[in-house]
């Protein structure tokens, strides 16, 4: 019993009482992926929870100093009992398996997220330890910020310079993993104005607890704004700058480049996987995460 | 040249007042320890009937001693963890830096699997699988000694590490390319490498001896379907040891050659793929969760039926649960790493697949539960365990099937919600399942009971902390955090983070209690002493003498049906109990100590150091050191002795007085 209430109480807490985390999405994303996560709790509950009353209701009753409970020790099997106790589970794992794999189709990272406006582009590197975010269409660059538009749908691209990390915006929706000489690709949106806090969910060395970035969901109209100011201010990114930032350095506060060298992203993901042997080919590496 | 490699006296981090304290902490209890044995003059008995012996039982008692002082050293480092969160909010930094925090979670995982759970589960099965079987020892007692040796060697090298150098910061999984040279240059992960390497090597070897036993060794009339269910899952685990762990060995074994030769199997460079790593790590990685639940299954098993006076409800259903668990748990491992952008239809089937394992483990859910239903629950401190394990387990299982809806896991991936779940499972299941293993054998191991009181307050200790620790951490999960995280700026999340600090200490308390409770015991063994049988149970292992002699039985038990013991106890009662007072016995051939498990441990602890700080010619002489022992063994004369039959009549006849009395 104990336990029943001890869930309920953390999950009403935790529904109720959270500002932030993957129980206040505040995208299309981060929505479906909350739901999915509720119904399969809730079809699970239907049978744990019952499974926990009866452990403890039998546990007691059969108690040997229990005069009154019938000593049956040859109770060994029951046919019946054996189907029940096999479906019970199997029917269980039917339906949330048909949530597990309609979800992982619909919430692909690769899928286009359905909308009537034109996604935003934004490149992601990870570096030691700090993120890069790349605007290509824009063509500006900012370190541990993001800016995006409300409203519209913003698909990533992703690599590392460095180690394996994760990027993870919580309220928009679930991470995807940054691999060097590799890119991965991921979906979100905000649905709602506000700044919501990102970080990498892949431990990376030593600087990893500050590897934070914030995102700010800005109207149409701010975001350009933002980008004809980013524009006019900070220092411009090309293949020197980059190799100074992508020497490890922690907790960097955010700011912006005014101008990025075009292609440098595919240099990034290209470099990391030729390093040692520029005679090797190259093409094929970018596209292992895909395949 | 450096005679000494990478050695010299900076290797000993002397401006570290954390680790010098514990390091000195640890030097004092092993000054302690020796200066005991000396006092005591038992260096003569502990070399012939502990170290040398190829006895399962003194091995499996051992492993288990094993277990328990490294439960001590990676609580240790829990608790630290959690202090270290309990502080380090908003601005603050707490009293760890990342450096020293990085190793700390990284060696509390390594070393709670590796050498906690894992010789935990070995030294359980050692000691009760062959009892169980009704038979005299495992197929090679030797090689068995062996396993051990170099288990606790690569647990010497662990503890080292604390002392010289540094332990590895890459996490216990040891991703690369974090865990290649060029992101961690230092001795820290070569000692992960290499104390796993020789450790893995000693639970490869047990896996092949105990599948060899279970198959080939069983008394006469044991056929499969009359093994006790926690021989059923042994050998499930066994067969999964024998299968997995070359793999790690072999993923070991590469990063080994990207560091130490300039191969690139998974680094940035030179076409390394890091994905391969994590395939292979986890390939290993999920049947060793089951490795190391399925005995604990096992030991549920056997004592629910026992303290229930039944025997286990549906025995075929759970052995086709058993081995349905041991095949599915190769067709898992991907849910590991849904977020590395695997397509749909990958995710999707891995999801799928893990979540069909969860059918025959709620099989067994519900099969314990009729077990219980219609018998007489004694509630001994075994039950207290195997109950307050079902109540929470379903809880584990079901976050874990939640994680293995792919979308779900892209948000929950990596936080500190799994670190709840697989505490959830890993302690609610396996430790709990060791602890009430250890509570139910230890009679048969020492012929006296474990203090009852002490028993059920650590009990409660336990489970209690264990949610408070826990509980906490699914909601921080969902809140967002992440796992490893030194320091923190959201305020809102230090609430809970203290709340599992708290119950931390009190699964300190528990752990505690089990001192006291081991302590009280054996000075209160007279009152305790019991019989052959004291928990009126059903298999083998209690028709013989507590503690068993040598030999294990002094007549080969003949077995006909399930719950061998009971059945007989049956027959007994029928006929009155009419025993054999002058029945004639038999000299029986025994395997002869051997000092080979130490000494091969020996040496292979030197390679390992040598290895570790690049002192070449010196691991050069431990490979010759090992390989002469090897020729040693191979070229000895007698590896048999025989137990005269009077003896054995005279330990049965004390044996019979001793029941009769």
């Amino acid at each position: 019993m104990r336990y029943r209430l001890l869930i309920l109480v953390l999950i009403s807490v935790a529904l109720g009482g959270c500002s932030e985390g993957i129980l206040d999405p505040k995208g299309p994303i981060a929505s479906a992926e909350r739901l999915i996560l509720l119904n399969a709790l809730g079809i699970m509950l239907a049978i744990v929870i019952p499974t926990i009353l009866a452990t403890l209701a039998v546990a007691f009753w059969f108690r040997s100093s229990n005069l009154r409970a019938s000593y049956r020790p040859d109770f060994i099997y029951s046919g019946r009992l054996e189907l029940l106790v096999w479906s019970i589970p199997a029917m269980t794992v039917l339906l949330v398996g048909g949530v597990a794999w309609v979800g992982a189709h619909d919430l692909d990272g690769r899928k286009p997220i359905e909308s009537t406006a034109k996604p935003v582009a934004i490149q992601v590197v990870s570096l030691d330890w700090k993120w890069l975010f790349i605007y290509p269409e824009q063509g500006i660059a900012t370190v541990n910020k993001l800016v995006v538009p409300v409203g519209t749908p913003i698909s990533f691209e992703l690599t590392s310079s460095t180690v394996m990390n994760s990027f993870f915006v919580p309220q928009l929706g679930g991470q995807i993993y940054t691999m060097s000489g590799m890119v991965t690709r991921l979906q979100l949106q905000a649905d709602h104005p506000g700044t919501y806090p990102g970080l990498s969910a892949m431990f990376s060395g030593d600087g990893f607890a500050d590897m934070r970035f914030t995102v700010d969901a800005v109207s149409d109209g701010r975001f350009a704004q933002w980008v004809r100011e980013t524009h006019d201010t900070g220092p411009v990114l090309d293949a020197r700058s980059y190799a100074d930032l992508a020497k490890p350095s922690k907790a960097i506060a955010p700011y912006t480049f005014r101008e990025v060298a075009a292609d440098l992203f595919s240099g990034i993901v290209n470099t990391a996987s030729a390093t040692d042997n520029p005679s090797q080919s190259i093409c094929s590496t970018s596209q292992r995460a895909e395949r | 040249m450096n005679l000494l490699g990478k050695l010299d006296w900076n290797a000993v981090p002397l401006h570290e007042p954390i680790i010098m304290g514990a390091t000195a902490g640890m030097v004092l209890i092993v000054v302690v320890v020796l200066g005991f044995i000396t006092m005591k003059g038992a260096w003569l008995y502990l070399w012939r009937e502990w170290i040398t012996s190829v006895d399962h039982k003194r091995i499996g008692v051992m492993y288990i001693v094993l277990a328990l002082v490294m439960m001590l050293r990676g609580f240790s480092d829990a608790i630290m963890m959690r202090a270290q969160q309990a502080v380090a909010a908003g601005g603050a930094q707490g009293y760890l830096p990342p450096e020293h925090f990085d190793q700390i979670f990284s060696a509390h995982g390594t070393i709670m699997i590796f050498f906690m759970a894992m010789p935990f589960v070995v030294g359980v099965m050692n000691f009760a699988v062959p009892l169980q079987l009704g038979i005299r020892d495992v197929a090679f007692p030797t090689l068995n000694s062996v396993s051990f040796w170099l288990t606790a060697s690569g647990a010497l090298l662990i503890n080292v590490s604390l002392a010289i150098g540094e332990f590895s910061k890459a996490g216990w999984t040891g991703y690369a390319p974090l865990s290649e040279l060029q992101f961690s240059p230092g001795v820290g992960v070569d000692y992960y490498l290499w104390s796993l390497q020789i450790s893995g090597l000693g639970t490869l070897l047990a896996g092949i001896n105990f599948v060899t036993t279970i198959l080939k060794m069983r008394a006469p009339g044991m056929g499969y379907m009359r093994m006790p269910v926690f021989c059923w899952t042994a050998l499930a685990t066994n067969l999964l040891i024998v299968a997995a762990f070359p793999i790690l060995t072999a993923a070991l074994a590469m990063l080994l050659l990207d560091r130490y030769l300039g191969f690139h199997f998974f680094t940035l460079s030179g076409q390394g793929n890091q994905m391969l790593y994590a395939n292979l790590f986890w390939v290993w990685g999920h049947p060793e969760v089951y490795i190391l639940i399925l005995p604990a299954f096992g030991i549920f098993s056997e004592v629910i039926a026992t303290f229930s006076g039944k025997p286990l409800f549906g025995y075929r259903s759970m052995v086709a649960a058993t081995m349905a668990i041991c095949v599915l748990s190769f067709l898992v491992w991907l849910h590991h790493f849904f977020t590395m952008g695997a397509s749909a239809n990958v995710n999707g089937f891995f999801g799928v697949m893990t979540m069909i394992i969860a059918v025959p483990t709620g099989v067994k859910v519900f099969n314990w539960l009729f077990t219980m239903y219609g018998g007489r629950v004694r509630f001994s401190v075994p039950v207290l365990w195997s109950v307050g394990f079902m109540l929470t387990f379903v809880i584990g299982g079901m976050t874990g099937v939640l994680m293995a809806v792919p979308p779900a896991d892209f948000q929950l991936h990596n936080s500190v919600f799994l670190i709840a779940h697989f505490h959830n499972v890993i302690i609610g299941g396996v430790v709990f399942g060791l602890m009430a293993g250890y509570n139910y054998w230890f009679p048969k191991a020492f012929g006296f009971k474990l203090d009852e009181r002490w028993g059920k307050a650590s009990f409660w200790c336990w489970f209690t902390g264990f949610y408070l620790a826990f509980m906490p951490l699914y909601l921080l999960g969902l809140m967002g955090m992440t796992r490893r995280m030194q320091h923190y700026d959201d305020l809102t999340w230090q609430p809970w983070l203290l709340v599992a600090m708290l119950g931390t200490v009190i699964i300190l308390a528990g752990i505690a209690c089990q001192v006291v409770q081991l302590v009280v015991s054996i000075r209160n063994r007279d009152k305790l002493r019991v019989g052959s049988d004291p928990w009126d149970a059903r298999t083998l292992e209690w028709a013989t003498a507590s503690p068993p002699p040598a030999w294990n039985f002094a007549v080969q038990p003949r077995v006909s049906g399930i719950d061998a013991l009971w059945s007989s106890k049956q027959r007994v009662l029928a006929t009155k109990g009419e025993s054999s007072p002058g029945r004639a016995y038999e000299p029986i051939e025994m395997p002869k100590n051997s000092a080979t498990g130490f000494v091969t441990a020996f040496f292979a602890v030197v390679i390992g150091f040598a290895m570790i700080w690049h002192i070449w010619w010196m691991a050069g002489l431990g490979v010759c050191g090992a390989f002469v022992t090897l020729l040693a063994l191979a070229f000895r004369r007698h590896a048999e002795f025989e137990v005269p039959a009077e003896q054995i009549a005279r330990f049965e006849r004390a044996h019979q007085a001793g029941v009769a009395a």
